[in-house]
């Protein structure tokens, strides 16, 4: 079965206020990193999926997306898919 | 004699540090606020437990970056004694003062237990009114207390004698079972078991006083 190789990014709404972020932020500038104008803490999820097309694992993967790794009241996700060339 | 108990925002063990050095061993102890500076008096440091700015990014990660560890830096590297519990290790091992990474617990459970510690042939200030080898009981209560460091680091350590204490029955997944570390001078210690939660009799067990007690040069019956 082809075997895919996703990437699906998740991040909070423009909105929705990032304590984590702005904590990151005054951290950066006791670092002595200057002019971090915006910092947003979100999560990167890298999984592999065997599927027997392209269209199921887009399918399968934006539910995955939608329902569990991101809550759509609060976040935002992109996914993006590639196939894995398999050694025969 | 003063103790100096580092607060972060979120930190929650301050207060039980302070009982157990004050109401347990008449020792005085002095808050240090995390924007504080100043450490002139104090003869020992103390990073507690708790979620130091909510362990935002990674425990400890942003704690490292506050005023008061700069001057707490520079004490530790003149030979001040320091000692983490808990996100006060993780905190040290962010500063780079103590090598190697905390992660989360291996079957990612929050683990709050009595545990049976076995204390390592060591040299470090804190521990020596235990002897080698000797068994003790502490309490752990962490998620993210499994001790990383890859496996040359691990032997070296081991070599240098920095591991002090392992864990008898490997709760959390630890490399090498390791559940303290010092630095190669002996003096900065670093653990995720809670020695003040053990100074008191009321609370089943008294085996924390000597560590708390022994760089005081205190007699201290355990």
């Amino acid at each position: 079965m082809p075997l895919f190789r996703a990437h699906v990014q998740v991040s909070l709404r423009p909105s929705v206020l990032d304590p984590a972020g702005e904590a990151t932020r005054a951290a950066a500038i006791r670092l002595g990193v200057e002019g971090i104008r915006k910092l947003r803490i979100g999560k990167s999820v890298e999984l592999e999926l065997e599927a027997p097309d392209r269209a199921t694992a887009q399918r399968e993967l934006e539910r995955l997306s939608d329902r569990l790794l991101a809550n759509p009241v609060i976040e935002d996700w992109q996914l993006s898919l590639s196939e894995v060339e398999q050694q025969p | 004699m003063t103790v100096g108990i580092v607060v972060f925002p979120g930190s929650n063990c301050d207060r039980d540090v302070r009982w157990a050095l004050e109401g347990c061993l008449q020792l005085s102890t002095r808050f240090l606020w995390h924007e504080e500076r100043d450490l002139s008096g104090i003869d020992a440091v103390v990073l507690p437990g708790g979620f130091s700015y909510g362990d935002y990014l990674r425990c400890g990660a942003i704690a490292r970056f506050a005023p008061v560890l700069e001057a707490v830096r520079d004490f530790a590297e003149d030979g001040g004694p320091v000692l983490g519990i808990c996100n006060g290790f993780q905190v040290l091992t962010e500063m780079g003062l103590l090598p190697g990474a905390l992660t989360r617990n291996q079957h990612l459970h929050f683990i709050c237990d009595n545990t049976e510690l076995v204390v390592q042939p060591q040299r470090c200030v804190w521990l020596q009114g235990y002897g080698s080898g000797q068994k003790i009981q502490l309490p752990i209560a962490h998620g993210e207390g499994r001790y990383q460091c890859d496996p040359a680091q691990l032997e070296q350590l081991d070599g240098q004698g920095q591991i002090v204490l392992r864990y008898a029955a490997n709760p959390n997944g630890s490399t090498g079972d390791v559940a303290g570390l010092c630095n190669p001078a002996g003096n900065v210690l670093g653990l995720m078991p809670h020695p003040e939660r053990a100074c008191d009799p009321q609370l089943g067990g008294t085996d924390g006083r000597a560590l708390l007690a022994s760089l005081l040069g205190a007699q201290v019956a355990v």
